[in-house]
């Protein structure tokens, strides 16, 4: 390490020390080669199960890495597609209770719970219609599009942590690129299907998800700067301990933030009261009046996906991700297991233990999430466009700005947050956590690259 | 088992490779400006694929926050001219093929000049060198921000005349745009009493 370099240092230092740096005429940050851990594209974090394909059951390795990107593609994919089943299910639920209704009782025994899978046989057993006006092609492509977006998202979000498809130290970049391509499914789909009310639904949700995404970014530098780093395991992981270390109470603009961060969620993936793309009082159901069956239900699966993509990237942005409110497993069971049967904190079972209830837990908080958004879309009413834009452009954009300047100025001058709690790092051995960008020196610079910088360096100013 | 061996980055290069330049062919030869944006987007996308294969994850993810979302708007526009079918297919006339041909077969050349120009590019490749990884991310940051690590002088000018750019271009954009008083709204209100 550099000196006069930490980890938790407030920016200022480290701005400082940014600006000195050249002076000593050496590179700033040497990078480790990381290719122990993404190796070909096809990477899982530790490659584990990898290791465990090579070395027990000794399979080549190329055999290996496919076998587990196929393992990964497949727990993904039936995550979404399991969940669109279980919160179809739940909206159900929640709608009628809201109502005053019992929603669905029957199917599967008690509380309807295979209400969905009827539906699911009833929608593959419907005729495949493309209208005669439509462009098939194009008309047939867009729920897989639709849906590839909406999957694409999870191949970077992980689940606990170093559980994640691939790691990528821009993971929230990359999510919120991808979260904003699924619209594209939407229009072709408006486009494609040769009706008015699909067309007007299309052009509707284009303008939204566009203007929306401008706040959306905003907000989620705010998590960002708190943790210094975009990689998701490295955000989830700065706020292990009790929950007072989760992000939303690190200070105001943080908790401020999340609340436009969740408005203009529910806006991006189209959901009331933002749902006029399929508003049907007026378009009779948007964008997907023309389409039936299982191409339809796609739309649904890649809506689900979306909701409860971005409510798990807001539980690990705000609400600690895969730790709970108080280290009951990691600082408790954990040790307490480890104790018992004498092995070692470190021990796969024990890690893997650990990690299971930390998937368990991120998992819990993004269905809260999802259901919170139910419990919204049921509630309000649907907004006209002009509120939708105004909303956005008047009140979200405005506060998301406020909301980023308050976060430079409490990483500037730390002493002036009036949420002190944070400060308290209650259990969380929060030094310990690496920053993979960054600030840190990854292995000893060589004397000839010191040598030849100062070179450089001094020609440059005689030049 | 087959016993070949599959090496997974070469073979994904070439997929997405062939996709890219698959659907860029299928941009210039379709005439339906709809499908055009479409193929855009999947040659677009296989870019950002290439670029993520590269270990280069913050220009991959770039490349689909500006090109592949930038072309959503031109699918935008390519939708609301189409949907008035005045011009739902692009008839290229020999004249714009010359043209184009011409301008294309340039880029290609030079392209293609420089490519070889690479003098790595002409000895044999070795014969297995796992690609370093390296995290570029902090590189471009620091080197907007007018740190380079390997010496230089960084891109902050660059950066904010760029920015300043912008900013001119999107306060033009909302004077062009804002809503104009027509003479017949502004008499009419005259009237009222």
């Amino acid at each position: 390490m550099l000196p006069g370099v930490q980890v938790g240092q407030p920016v200022a230092h480290r701005l400082a020390y940014l600006w000195r740096a050249p002076a000593w005429g050496r590179p700033l940050l040497v990078e480790r080669s990381s290719w122990d851990r993404c190796r070909r594209g096809l990477s899982i974090e530790g490659n584990d199960v990898v290791e465990f394909f090579e070395a027990t059951l000794n399979w080549p390795s190329w055999l290996a890495w496919t076998a587990v990107a196929l393992i990964q593609c497949f727990l993904l994919i039936n995550l979404v597609a399991g969940g669109a089943l279980f919160f179809i299910w739940l909206e159900r639920k929640v709608a009628g209770r809201i109502q005053d209704r019992l929603g669905p009782t029957r199917v599967g025994g008690k509380f309807g719970w295979l209400q969905t899978l009827a539906d699911g046989i009833k929608l593959l057993a419907k005729e495949d219609i493309v209208p005669k006006e439509a462009d098939p092609f194009l008309f047939r492509m867009a729920p897989y599009v639709s849906f590839t977006a909406s999957f694409c998202g999870w191949l970077a979000l992980p689940f606990a942590d170093n559980w994640v498809g691939q790691r990528l130290n821009v993971a929230v970049f990359f999510i919120v690129a991808i979260v904003g391509l699924e619209v594209f499914g939407v229009i072709l789909a408006g486009y494609a299907s040769g009706s008015k009310w699909s067309l007007f639904g299309a052009m509707r949700e284009a303008a939204q998800v566009v203007s929306y995404e401008v706040p959306l970014g905003l907000c989620i530098v705010v998590p960002v700067m708190i943790a210094g780093s975009m990689d998701l395991v490295t955000i989830g992981n700065k706020q292990a301990g009790y929950f007072t270390n989760w992000f939303i109470f690190h200070d105001p603009a943080a908790f401020v933030v999340f609340w436009v961060y969740f408005t203009c969620a529910v806006a991006s993936v189209n959901r009331a009261p933002f749902d006029l793309a399929e508003a049907e009082s007026e378009l009779v159901a948007g964008f997907h009046t023309e389409y039936s069956g299982l191409r339809w239900s796609f739309f649904f699966m890649a809506e689900y996906g979306s909701m409860l993509l971005v409510s798990a990237l807001a539980a690990i942005l705000f609400f600690g991700g895969w730790h709970g409110p108080f280290p009951i497993i990691s600082q408790g069971l954990v040790p307490a297991l480890a104790a018992m049967t004498g092995a070692s904190v470190d021990s796969p079972v024990l890690v893997y233990l650990a990690n299971l209830a930390g998937c368990a837990n991120l998992i819990f908080k993004a269905v809260i999430g999802v259901t919170v958004m139910m419990w919204v879309r049921w509630t309000l009413p649907r907004l006209r466009i002009d509120q939708v834009l105004t909303t956005c452009l008047k009140y979200c954009v405005p506060l998301a700005a406020l909301c980023f300047l308050a976060e430079v100025w409490f990483q500037l001058y730390p002493h002036t947050n009036p949420m002190p709690l944070n400060r308290l790092q209650w259990g969380a051995p929060r030094a310990s956590i690496e920053v993979r960008e960054g600030w840190l020196p990854l292995s000893p610079v060589s004397p000839d690259d010191v040598q030849e910088a100062q070179l450089t360096h001094s020609q440059e100013h005689r030049g | 088992m087959i016993g070949a061996v599959i090496d997974w980055s070469a073979f994904l290069f070439y997929l997405f490779a062939a996709v890219a330049c698959g659907f860029a062919l299928a941009v210039v030869l379709s005439n339906h400006i709809v499908h055009m944006a479409f193929y855009l987007t999947l040659a677009l996308g296989a870019t950002a694929g290439l670029f993520l294969l590269t270990g280069s994850q913050f220009v991959g993810a770039m490349q689909f926050m500006i090109y592949v979302g930038g072309t959503l708007v031109l699918l935008v526009f390519g939708v609301m001219l189409t949907a008035q079918h005045r011009f739902v297919s692009i008839r290229t006339r020999a004249g714009e093929w010359i043209t184009a041909a011409v301008l294309g077969g340039a880029l290609l050349m030079l392209l293609g000049y420089v490519a070889w120009a690479v003098p790595d590019w002409h000895a044999a490749p070795p014969a297995h060198v796992p690609p370093e990884q390296v995290e570029s991310t902090s590189r471009l940051g620091l080197a907007l921000t007018g740190v380079r690590m390997d010496g230089g002088s960084g891109y902050a000018l660059p950066f904010v005349i760029v920015s300043v750019h912008l900013l001119v271009v999107l306060i033009g954009a909302g004077y062009l745009a804002r809503a104009r008083v027509r003479v017949s709204d502004a008499a009419a209100r005259k009237e009222m009493p």
